[in-house]
């Protein structure tokens, strides 16, 4: 979080607890959820906090209503939030889809666990990483930070609110079960230190034809209850929210308006954190979790004298392509580290262009974390 | 033009738009009972807020209403609502779905929306029938149906829409055709003002799809004299033997219950009790 904030009170807590603090102090005030292993306590924890600040809990059907609730609360006017895991997740598809064409800001926090279908509640996976890209159906761009450790859980929830509000679309953190129950020290900043950003609100009514989508640079948002007779549909629609389905040229502006609304603002979106790259011969290309292990790699790699470097994407979409674009000039192999079979691998090596030769090491084991000298023996093969 | 007069309904339109309904739909009749109600309350329109499944009542509020509007999901219109309603507690929120909507892929939501009595109105048009897809087999057509994905008759029983409601827990529902305009107007406008969920289903008429069923295609008229000549008074109902109540649509207002904590009612008492636990 660069809010260049003095730290306020620190605490040893897991990272559900810290990402369910950070949507408090985001502001948040509108939480729905179903209870889903790991991402429970995340509930919990708001089930309580929620109502002390005057806000909202709901415990939901099921994670339809759940992503349900806080789009139409979102239209209220209030910051709202969602917790699950991946079975939730895919049950939220459809309507994550909605969001992101009535260009509702809204979080959703996805704590990652062992997957396809009901899977492993508890194993740590990277597993959804495209399905949060590509779930819902056509064509979208999509906000995502991947957090590595409960402060993350809790900065990183903080970033996706002000990024949801200044982008009017949704956004997603992408934890995992071992960061979600992993008990570390947490700093909270002063709350009037943070940089909170708030949407962009329609004021007046401005007739029929008024303009309150598919504005590359952020339409004003016409808020319920206000008198500003909002016209949102999920349908194919134009800048004043009017359905039009029979007319490919409506279609073709709305999904690349959309699309552009993220993908031009993609410099200001996309964070990196970047090691020891100057020099660099072999880069490891890791995010979340993973990342820790390829730090401490290049650590040692680094004291035995090897020129490696490290790439941490932390917002994974949009893809950072640019700038994987251009490392893959610079160095002679780039090694991805990811807990899948190479979900995240496909992108890099498409934009390395052949540039460098790209590797992908999963984990010996899926779910398990990476010893240290699995990387390093990879990375003494390419040196 | 001289000598044109406005519809006294037009204040509540938001103009400029194509109606997309088929000649003889029931969602006039609907739309305007809706309307007529809101217009007698003397409720400033703009504290209404409109949420439309997918089917063609949805179509009935949006984008037509000079209001705000979402139009979502099939099926999902109620769990939007839902977030919507606690968000602004003081606005008025009319759902508007079909019996696709509701007892179908929205059963979920429907039935805890009843069991949580949260502050909502849904009003839903049972035409009996998928309309807009093709005149498929609905959770509410009549057993024995040919429909187009029941070509050898249906074989499974149709929901009473109203009784789930209020077994769910719904504390105001009732039950209407299109025939009976007045009556429905007048049911909608206490749905309105009930502090609790309220249920409207609509038994109403679709002449493509659902007349096609009953060898009525095409025949608004016949299909309305049918819902008049079938519709008898629950309450009446109450006192006639069984053989006699078949075919029957069970008309009137069901239940009208004022006691049961209402659930933004209760978010406000729990965040009172919290930031008084919390202070301590």
């Amino acid at each position: 979080m660069k809010n260049n904030s003095k730290i306020c009170t620190a605490d040893f807590i897991q990272g559900n607890i810290a990402c369910a603090e950070g949507a408090i102090m985001a502001g948040c005030k509108f939480f729905a959820g179903y209870p889903i292993t790991p991402a429970s306590e995340i509930a919990h924890h708001l089930s309580k906090r929620m109502l002390e600040v005057e806000g909202t809990f709901i415990q939901t059907e099921d994670e339809i209503s759940a992503i349900a609730n806080i789009i139409g609360a979102s239209w209220g006017g209030v910051k709202s939030m969602t917790a699950t895991s991946g079975p939730g997740i895919s049950l939220m598809l459809e309507n994550i889809g909605l969001a992101v064409v009535t260009e509702t800001p809204c979080v959703i926090i996805n704590v990652q666990r062992g997957a396809p279908s009901t899977g492993s509640p508890s194993i740590h996976l990277q597993g959804d990483i495209l399905q949060s890209k590509y779930g819902s159906q056509g064509d979208y761009q999509i906000i995502a930070l991947a957090p590595a450790s409960p402060q993350e859980m809790f900065d990183f929830t903080i970033e996706a609110f002000n990024l949801s509000e200044q982008y009017r679309t949704p956004v997603f953190v992408l934890s995992d079960s071992l960061i979600g129950h992993m008990r570390e020290r947490v700093e909270f900043p002063h709350q009037t230190d943070l940089c909170l950003m708030k949407r962009k609100v329609l004021k007046h009514y401005q007739g029929i034809h008024q303009k309150i989508f598919l504005d590359e640079e952020v339409a004003p948002m016409p808020i319920f209850g206000e008198g500003l007779r909002a016209n949102i549909t999920g349908s194919t629609h134009k800048e004043d929210g009017f359905r039009n389905v029979s007319s490919p040229e409506i279609l073709d502006n709305l999904i690349k308006k959309l699309s552009n609304k993220i993908f031009n603002h993609r410099k200001q979106i996309i964070r990196i954190e970047e090691n020891d790259l100057d020099d660099a011969e072999v880069v490891i290309i890791s995010y979340g979790l993973t990342s820790r292990a390829v730090l401490e790699s290049v650590r040692i790699a680094r004291k035995e004298g090897m020129k490696v470097g490290s790439f941490r994407p932390i917002t994974l979409w949009p893809f950072p392509e640019e700038a994987i674009e251009d490392l893959s000039k610079q160095v002679r192999t780039i090694i991805v580290c990811e807990n899948n079979l190479g979900q995240f691998y496909t992108f890099v090596k498409a934009a390395a262009c052949e540039n460098c030769q790209v590797r992908f090491l999963p984990p010996k084991i899926l779910g398990t974390l990476y010893h240290p000298e699995e990387i390093l023996s990879e990375v003494k093969e390419v040196i | 033009m001289e000598g044109m007069i406005n519809h006294p309904l037009k204040k509540y339109f938001r103009g400029d738009i194509n109606y997309t309904t088929c000649s003889g739909c029931g969602n006039g009749i609907i739309s305007q009972a809706i309307l007529w109600a809101i217009d007698g309350l003397g409720i400033d329109f703009n504290q209404f807020a409109f949420v439309s499944g997918i089917g063609c009542s949805g179509w009935i509020p949006s984008p037509s209403y000079n209001t705000d509007i979402l139009h979502v999901t099939h099926g999902r219109s109620i769990a939007f609502a839902t977030g919507l309603k606690l968000a602004i507690p003081r606005m008025k929120v009319l759902i508007s779905v079909g019996d696709g909507d509701t007892a179908a892929i929205g059963g979920n939501h429907f039935i805890h929306a009843c069991r949580r009595n949260i502050d909502l109105t849904v009003i839903c048009v049972n035409n009996q029938i998928y309309g807009m897809t093709g005149g498929q087999v609905a959770p509410s057509t009549p057993y024995h149906s040919k429909t187009t994905t029941t070509p050898y008759g249906s074989i499974e029983r149709p929901f009473d829409l109203s009784q789930v409601a209020i077994s769910a827990g719904a504390t105001m529902v009732a039950r209407w055709t299109t025939f009976h305009a007045r009556q429905l107007r007048k049911s909608i406008a206490k749905a309105i003002l009930h502090p609790g969920f309220s249920f409207i289903e609509i038994i109403s008429q679709c002449p493509v799809q659902y007349g096609k069923v009953i060898g009525k295609r095409n025949n608004a008229v016949d299909m309305l004299l049918e819902y008049k000549k079938n519709s008898i008074d629950f309450n009446k109902a109450k006192e006639l033997p069984k053989d006699e109540l078949e075919n029957k649509i069970l008309v009137g207002e069901f239940i009208e219950n004022r006691d049961v904590p209402e659930l933004t009612q209760e978010v406000k008492r729990l965040r009172k009790e919290a930031m008084h636990q919390c202070q301590k």
